[in-house]
């Protein structure tokens, strides 16, 4: 039953949510509004196991002294500080919860997306390399919407943002559009996989 | 080529990024007419009418989104729109507190509750934006600080989308803009003008192309067209000439990387011939 | 599980549904203490759905008969050949070269002596990206038990790890080296993307794996994870459906299995019936969709918005 219980849910309450996409009676609607009402709720709870698995996976690489063991101090102590801060002192604005978030970790998360602005530097230097007549005709087109995009490229030529336009909306959109398909139709035969229980993945080992 | 230390070009980079910052160039910024019709509207919308604001980032892409947040939510209040704010990443709520309160508050001395809300953050995702369609306040009970929107004068007679004029999307990823769309305004019709990232812009084009988004603002240069259009100067608009000079820095590194590339292939070709 | 059985069960569950106590049924009470809602909300009549009392409730919204038609021709065409793949007739895929790069980097990575790095993404469970990586991390599992080489798998979800452990596990059972398994290698990091990203550019960095493989759920953190791996000299095969990190990936990766290739992986590796015949309606059905766009770019140049309008989803 391990195996089969989670399969019909998923079947039932699966198939359902697509019928009621096509079904405008309130009979449908209003179970799937609940249904929607109970996967929110499902979702929230997730968190507090998310939480307790956070510890338990720390808790056990500190027991056993595994590898980076001693990092899991510092996580472990954060999780334990913020939420204490949070619950106590509230996360209004002027808060502790509110100033850590704020001057912590907002600087540290937006130092590591910044590292993009490099590394999209060395990327480029490295891989526009024009080896095919398809490569050169990569870099002519980067090389226009790059200008295009900024103050900069309207002030060498008028006409570099318009061509730049017409790239973006005309060949770059088609292709998008293919991507977007494609990715989609494999998004929906895994879905009806999953829902016909032909998918089993998502339940572990056998 | 192989040998080129890389350090090279990050030293670059950040000297083109940083010396515009301290001495701006002020390099004009032309509006494009995804920005314009983003800005359209939200000039359609008659005073006095709720918008739902949907904040849909967190600190990591602060820099890019939030200037859009500021300069939209300077249109809004400025023409006494009242702003529901939400927020689908967990990230999201203290971004959106600030800027509500910087902008609302401070500048517009707009009330808390009255001429806005934070409504917080729900985790459900797609669920949430569908459950958000039949029920606002059965969705979110109470806001960012506990009240019950019951209790809120800026909630009484909002209860689903067809009670707000429009949806103005922020995000960075997923969940956002594409999920908005698919999941909100397919289902409810309703006009959604979004704010993303550069990266992600191009993936939403096809949205506005079809009418489904009314409007787009594509990374910090949108957000910079958009302080343009609403007469405030902010970080976005001090960005551009940084991010001018760092697009001309890497197309330079892309050009000087060919011309090596070339030489090192006729001079192997000449080794062998 | 008997089919009869499932039929029933649905049928039961339906009706319960249709006929029930749910109060779902018209006419439903304010405050019945059956409605679910999180809180007291102040609205506590029928919500908006519920068809004007002057007409009666329809069973099918004829503004999405269109979408209707389409997904029952999807579903019908992916039923059809996973039947036929069941039935044992042949259906070709062709080869994806970023997978036959798979065995040949780890190959690379046991020549070396140094690990194999998998990362499965930056997504919960719940994403099929990270279902189809766990697929795709499973017959790496076994090749790399295989060649006896170390293999790393930085997770980013906590309820990925049980999920990657299992999954890695019936690997090097599957390959009969149960003892070779290490549960060291499957490292929980954080939650948190970056600071998952910096965890994994620390491990590339100094344990230097001959071989990143990058298959999953993927954002801002791509080009970080790709161009890190890049400078420790690894062999890079990166494939993930989030189109916008695509030009990130393949540019900074030796292969890059794009979009619908990453989830045709699951087919080309387990030769599984069931997915090839997926794989194969997949195909068919974009078929259907080319002839409906040169259909509707002859008409609509004709002025014929007939079909183009009932294509539009309203």
């Amino acid at each position: 039953m391990k195996r089969e219980v989670p399969l019909i849910i998923t079947a039932v309450f699966g198939s359902f949510m697509v019928i009621e996409y096509f079904v405008p009676h309130p009979t449908v609607t209003s179970f799937g509004e609940m249904l929607q009402q109970w996967a929110i709720i499902v979702v929230a709870f997730a968190y507090v196991l998310g939480v307790a698995n956070i510890v338990r996976i720390n808790g056990e690489k500190i027991s056993r002294r595994s590898k980076d063991w001693p990092y899991a101090f510092p996580l472990l102590a954060g999780l334990a500080f913020m939420l204490t801060v949070g619950v106590v002192f509230g996360v209004g604005n002027g808060t502790l919860f509110n100033d850590f978030y704020l001057y912590a970790y907002a600087p540290m998360s937006g130092t590591m997306f910044s590292l993009l602005a490099f590394f999209i530097a060395s990327a480029a230097f490295r891989a526009f390399r024009i080896r095919t007549v398809e490569a050169g005709l990569l870099a002519v087109a980067a090389i226009i919407v790059m200008l295009g995009r900024v103050p900069v490229g309207a002030e060498m030529w008028d006409k570099l943002p318009v061509i730049s336009d017409w790239i973006m909306n005309a060949p770059q959109m088609a292709a998008k559009r293919a991507i977007l398909i494609g990715a989609a139709l494999g998004a929906i035969s895994t879905g009806l996989k999953v829902i016909l229980g032909i998918e089993r993945n998502y339940l572990g080992g056998d | 080529m192989e040998g080129f230390d890389r350090r090279y070009v990050f030293v670059v980079i950040l000297l083109v990024v940083l010396i515009p910052l301290l001495a701006p160039l002020g390099l004009p910024i032309r509006v494009s007419k995804e920005v314009v019709g983003a800005y359209d509207a939200i000039e359609r919308v008659p005073p006095g009418s709720t918008v739902y604001f949907a904040c849909d980032y967190d600190p990591a892409t602060l820099p890019e989104v939030h200037p859009m947040s500021y300069a939209t939510l300077n249109h809004l209040f400025s023409r006494d729109i009242k702003v529901v704010g939400a927020c689908l990443w967990p990230g999201g709520p203290p971004l959106l507190e600030e800027v509500l309160t910087r902008v609302g508050e401070e500048k517009f001395g707009k009330k808390y509750g009255v001429d806005f809300v934070n409504l917080g953050y729900k985790e459900g995702r797609e669920v949430v934006m569908v459950s958000l369609g039949k029920s606002i306040p059965g969705t979110f009970p109470a806001d960012f600080y506990g009240t019950p929107v019951s209790e809120l004068p800026i909630m009484d007679g909002i209860e689903d989308f067809t009670d707000v004029a429009m949806i103005v999307n922020i995000s960075a990823g997923y969940p956002g803009t594409k999920e908005w769309v698919q999941q909100v305004q397919s289902r409810f019709h309703v006009i959604l003008a979004a704010g993303c990232t550069a990266v992600s812009a191009p993936e939403y084009y096809p949205y506005y192309q079809s009418g489904q988004l009314v409007g787009l603002l594509g990374g910090l240069a949108g957000a910079a067209e958009y302080e343009k259009l609403v007469g405030v100067s902010g970080t976005a608009t001090r960005g551009m000439d940084a991010q001018s000079l760092g697009h001309l820095a890497i197309i330079v590194f892309i050009v000087i990387g060919n011309i090596l590339y070339f030489r090192s292939t006729r001079s192997r070709r000449r080794t062998r011939g | 599980m008997n089919r009869v059985r499932f039929l029933f069960i649905i049928a039961a569950i339906l009706l319960f549904a249709g006929f029930g106590p749910i109060p779902c049924v018209s006419g439903a009470e304010p405050d019945s203490p059956s409605e679910v809602t999180l809180a007291d909300t102040p609205h506590e009549e029928e919500t908006s759905t519920a068809a004007p009392a002057s007409q009666a409730p329809r069973w099918i919204d004829p503004d999405r008969i269109n979408l209707m038609v389409i997904l029952g021709l999807f579903f019908f065409l992916v039923l059809l050949f996973i039947r036929k793949a069941v039935k044992g007739s042949p259906l070709y895929v062709r080869r994806i070269s970023g997978l036959g790069a798979i065995e040949e980097a780890i190959g690379r990575a046991t020549e070396m002596g140094k690990a194999v790095l998998y990362v499965p993404g930056i997504d919960d469970v719940n994403n099929i990206q990270t279902i189809y990586s766990m697929v795709i991390l499973g017959s790496v599992a076994k090749i790399v038990a295989k060649y006896e080489t170390p293999l790393i798998v930085p997770v980013c979800k906590a309820f990925v790890v049980p999920l990657a452990e299992e999954t890695v596990k019936q690997g090097y059972l599957d390959a009969g080296h149960p003892d070779a398994y290490n549960p060291d290698n499957i490292r929980y990091l954080s939650d948190e993307q970056f600071a998952f990203t910096a965890g994994v550019d620390g491990i590339m960095l100094r344990e230097k794996p001959a071989a990143n493989l990058f298959l999953g759920s993927f954002f801002a953190e791509s080009l970080i994870l790709a161009e890190t791996g890049f400078s420790t000299g690894a062999i890079q095969i990166a494939g993930t459906a989030n189109i916008h990190q695509l030009p990130f990936f393949v540019v900074a990766c030796d292969y890059t299995l794009i979009g619908e290739e990453f989830f045709a992986a699951t087919a080309y590796l387990s030769d599984e019936p069931k997915l090839v015949g997926t794989l194969k309606g997949s195909d068919w059905m974009k078929v259907f969709l080319i002839a409906a766009l040169i259909v509707g770019v002859i008409l609509e140049t004709f002025g014929v918005t007939a079909f183009t309008e009932w294509l539009t989803v309203q």
